[in-house]
């Protein structure tokens, strides 16, 4: 195991808002890294910053550095294969308006694959692994936007891995699908671990004791405490950590 | 009963009886704008089509006009209209569909963005004498286009841009951010995220602006009366190869709207029937411009794709 | 493909954005260009008006009634543009006068009364009321509108003030609907609501509650209808008799069947029979830029006041 992801006093700001604090952390290669923590506690900003997407926000201010695999995301020249390492699923599900095929298709096309059967084969592949395969492969020409919530957020899924990321960060992904989807994603997840590093931030304290190796507790642009998740949930050194994790917060 | 009934709490008193009565007033008054602007509009313009009725025919709108109008038909305006506006639509489009792009993709929040803006608005409302007399000082003198066709359609190419900008804005604009976010994260550069999401799902809002501006350029009289517009020209018209293309770039040419305004005004001894003619066809050829644009949105607006 | 079976992160690393830099600059400098584009009007229309600037006579261009730009032999012309200035002026009062009760009537029924489907009837007439050109309403103004009103009123010109107002009028009304109708919508539903609960009529509503909080959207309404009938050329041109002509008593309100002359009218009239370089030509470029200032001011005003209540809303 070696250091995927790295944070070294990262601090973000929005105007004069500060949205992350001084961030130290290390992120394992090939873990499942999970990040809690209440709302507009920065759990967002702080996935936006590892693909930079950040740079989007005209207003945002970055400090410090974030480091993939060594490199700090600040100096890659082309920030678009950067992007095209990390794949990305937000909270409320996202189908393109085009049909389920090219959504999946639709990365991979632009980087400039075009042979039908390569395409069909990782269309297919993906919506195997995000567990939609069986419900779309007779439709995969109906429109993406025409799925329901669950299947649109496992389409947005299927979208994520279609570019063979080496880290998958999703944020909050079970928000809006039901709890027998949620349980299928996770599974999903557990399998995809041995491909790729995993990066999730929730807000189900449970869902990260039964996923992550590690936690990290964001609160109020902070981070409160990070480590491993036994220790997190059953010994942890402050005791503000304790009473989120443990459902008594506030 | 009749003693509850006349109690009853709830019955209108006087003051809310008035009440309704200014409200049912009011009401009607306002109805009464709305059919004031619309109906005489409607009449005025059925009976130009009626006065128009004996002259309107295939071989008036294929005819060329002859004895300064006189007699003939109006195929040189015609044709010339459709020529000012394809020109005018080749230089415009381009350019107000890439502007509009910028300022709604890739404008930064900043003081110029905002002179951008304000240039777009004040675009709009410069008179349209005044464009003319910007095309005759550009283009027909400084650019050495002189009064031509190509001088009247790059006028008529300025003066639209806000339209072709304001359509394209608006359009970019409805398509949900989400989209974006979604293919950025993907790794797709902008312009793959405008080519393959954005532009696909707004072409139909773009294309509702270029019909408004072919409208535009067809009615449009001061801007091409210093610039190009003639009352008559001298060209071939001999075969029918002659009659798809009399006009040159660099030639004077006859248009509808100002042809109207020739054969309204300025030769005695013009028939009546020839005038409302000119009127009628012009008229006709506004209503199915805009009818393509209204059509295009109600069609539109019934496949929605999210 | 020969590169087929290659690996997609592989793919991914290597594949640069470098040919996406031309599109870019080529949408940077459109979206420059209407910056551009207003520049050179005034810089053109600047530079033909020049060489008459030292030698014109301004106070006698805004405060003389004296426009006698072809003179008899022997005498010298003389710009006093103040009849032509009262022209647009006359117009452009008479015009809101009839278009703003119309527009705004129009603009309430519409956004309050109006069922669905009679709204988008409405509506769509409504834009094709706008798509008319100025030109058609110039010919109705001449052909039917003149007679009309010699009929009717027993005088012995139709073409007149009165008539070149109704036209204008008819013309900008589309564009105050549709401002008045946005600012009203702007309005939050709330606001009704509120009204209604304490047993206000619709009718109260829309004045006692809707016309204070759509205020400054009316206002930019009015504000750009003025701005059309400022800037309005051939139907003016062709409706109002396009006479030189200031009434004697402005109290007199038969003044509205006098003919008058337009800024506009003069510049579309006159422009063809004037030498390129000659004073008179490089006069109506003086009356362009008394036009182009109004209608930038106009304009740019009533977009502030309109940008002001979306921010709010």
């Amino acid at each position: 195991m070696s250091v995927h992801i790295e944070f070294n006093n990262v601090t973000v700001r929005y105007g004069e808002d500060i949205a992350l604090d001084d961030i130290d952390l290390q992120i394992q290669e090939k873990e499942v890294f999970s990040i809690v923590g209440p709302a507009n506690s920065g759990k967002t900003t702080f996935l936006k910053c590892i693909n930079r997407t950040i740079d989007l926000i005209s207003s945002s201010k970055v400090d410090g550095t974030v480091s993939i695999q060594g490199e700090d995301v600040r100096r890659v020249s082309n920030v678009y294969a950067l992007r095209r390492r990390i794949g990305m699923v937000f909270p409320l599900p996202v189908g393109l308006p085009m049909s389920i095929y090219d959504n999946v298709a639709y990365g991979p096309r632009r980087m400039g694959i075009t042979d039908k059967q390569r395409l069909d084969e990782l269309v297919e592949q993906c919506l195997k692994q995000s567990v939609l395969w069986d419900e779309v492969k007779d439709r995969l020409h109906m429109l993406g936007t025409k799925l329901s919530g669950g299947q649109q957020q496992r389409l947005t899924l299927a979208r994520a891995l279609s570019l063979e990321p080496e880290i998958l960060c999703l944020d909050e992904f079970s928000i809006a699908i039901d709890p027998v989807t949620t349980m299928k994603i996770e599974e999903v997840l557990t399998g995809l671990k041995e491909k790729m590093t995993i990066v999730l931030v929730t807000n189900l304290t449970q869902q990260a004791r039964r996923m992550a190796d590690h936690v990290a507790f964001f609160n109020a642009s902070e981070l409160v405490e990070w480590g491993e998740t036994e220790k997190m949930f059953e010994n942890p050194d402050k005791e503000i950590t304790g009473r989120y994790l443990n459902g008594d917060f506030g | 009963m009749s003693p509850v009934s006349s109690s009853n709490p709830f019955a209108a008193g006087g003051n809310e009886i008035r009440k309704q009565r200014t409200e049912n007033i009011a009401k009607n008054v306002m109805l009464g704008a709305a059919i004031l602007l619309i109906i005489p509009v409607l009449v005025i313009i059925g009976y130009l089509f009626y006065k128009a009725s004996p002259v309107l025919s295939w071989n008036y709108i294929w005819d060329v006009p002859r004895d300064l109008g006189r007699q003939g038909g109006i195929w040189l305006p015609l044709i010339g209209t459709f020529y000012l506006v394809i020109v005018s639509l080749m230089l415009v489009a381009p350019v107000g569909i890439l502007a509009g792009i910028y300022i709604n993709e890739y404008a930064p929040n900043n003081w110029l963005t905002r002179c951008i803006n304000m240039a777009v608005t004040s675009l709009a409302g410069v008179p349209s004498i005044v464009h003319a007399l910007f095309g005759v000082g550009a283009f027909v003198l400084t650019l050495g286009m002189g009064a031509s066709l190509l001088a009247a359609a790059c006028t008529i190419a300025v003066m639209t841009i806000p339209v072709i900008v304001t359509a394209t804005r608006e359009a970019l604009a409805a398509v949900p951010m989400a989209f974006r976010e979604a293919c950025w994260n993907m790794g797709a550069t902008k312009w793959q995220t405008i080519r393959t999401i954005v532009l696909p799902n707004s072409i139909s809002g773009i294309l509702t602006g270029v019909i408004l501006e072919i409208s535009r350029a067809a009615g449009e009289t001061a801007p091409i009366l210093f610039t190009g517009a003639a009352a008559s020209v001298a060209v071939r018209t001999a075969t029918v190869g002659d009659k798809l293309m009399p006009y040159q770039l660099d030639d004077r040419f006859m248009a509808l709207s100002y042809h109207l305004h020739v054969v309204a005004e300025k030769i005695s001894g013009m028939p009546q029937e020839m005038k409302y003619g000119t009127a009628a066809v012009l008229i006709a050829l506004i209503v199915v411009i805009n009818s393509f644009s209204i059509t295009l949105r109600l069609y539109l607006r019934s496949r929605k794709k999210w | 493909m020969s590169s087929g079976k290659k690996s997609i992160r592989a793919l991914g690393a290597k594949l640069l954005d470098g040919a996406e830099l031309p599109i870019r600059i080529a949408i940077t400098i459109c979206g420059w260009s209407s910056i551009l584009f207003v520049g050179a009007i005034f810089f053109f229309i600047f530079k033909e008006a020049a060489p008459v600037f030292p030698h014109l006579d301004w106070g006698e261009f805004f405060f003389a009634h004296r426009w006698i730009p072809i003179p008899a032999e022997g005498n010298e012309p003389s710009y006093g543009a103040m009849g032509i200035l009262y022209g647009t002026f006359a117009i452009t009062v008479v015009s809101m006068f009839i278009a703003m009760p119309l527009g705004l009537g129009a603009a309430v029924y519409i956004s309050e009364f109006a069922p669905p489907r009679r709204k988008e009837w409405l509506k769509i007439l409504i834009e094709f009321l706008a798509a008319i050109p100025s030109i058609i309403w110039g010919f109705i103004g001449l052909v039917i509108m003149g007679p009309l009103i010699q009929k009717i009123l027993g005088v012995e010109v139709g073409i007149n003030l009165l008539n070149a107002s109704i036209m204008v009028a008819l013309m900008a009304v589309p564009l105050i609907v549709s401002i008045s109708e946005d600012a009203l919508r702007a309005v939050p539903d709330s606001y009704r609501e509120a009204a209604l609960a304490l047993g206000a009529s619709k009718w109260e509503i829309v004045y006692k509650v809707l016309f204070p909080a759509a205020r400054n959207g009316l206002l930019a309404a009015s504000m750009l209808g003025v701005g059309r009938a400022v800037g309005e050329t051939m139907a003016v041109w062709m409706a109002s008799g396009n006479t030189d002509n200031i009434p004697e008593n402005f109290f007199n309100p038969l003044l509205v069947l006098e003919r008058v002359k337009a800024l506009t009218a003069t510049i579309a009239g006159e422009m063809p029979d004037t030498v390129h370089g000659s004073e008179h030509y490089q006069v109506l470029f003086v009356i362009g830029i008394v036009l182009l200032t109004i209608s930038v001011i106009i304009n740019v005003v009533s977009d502030l006041i309109i940008k002001g209540i979306r921010k709010e809303s």
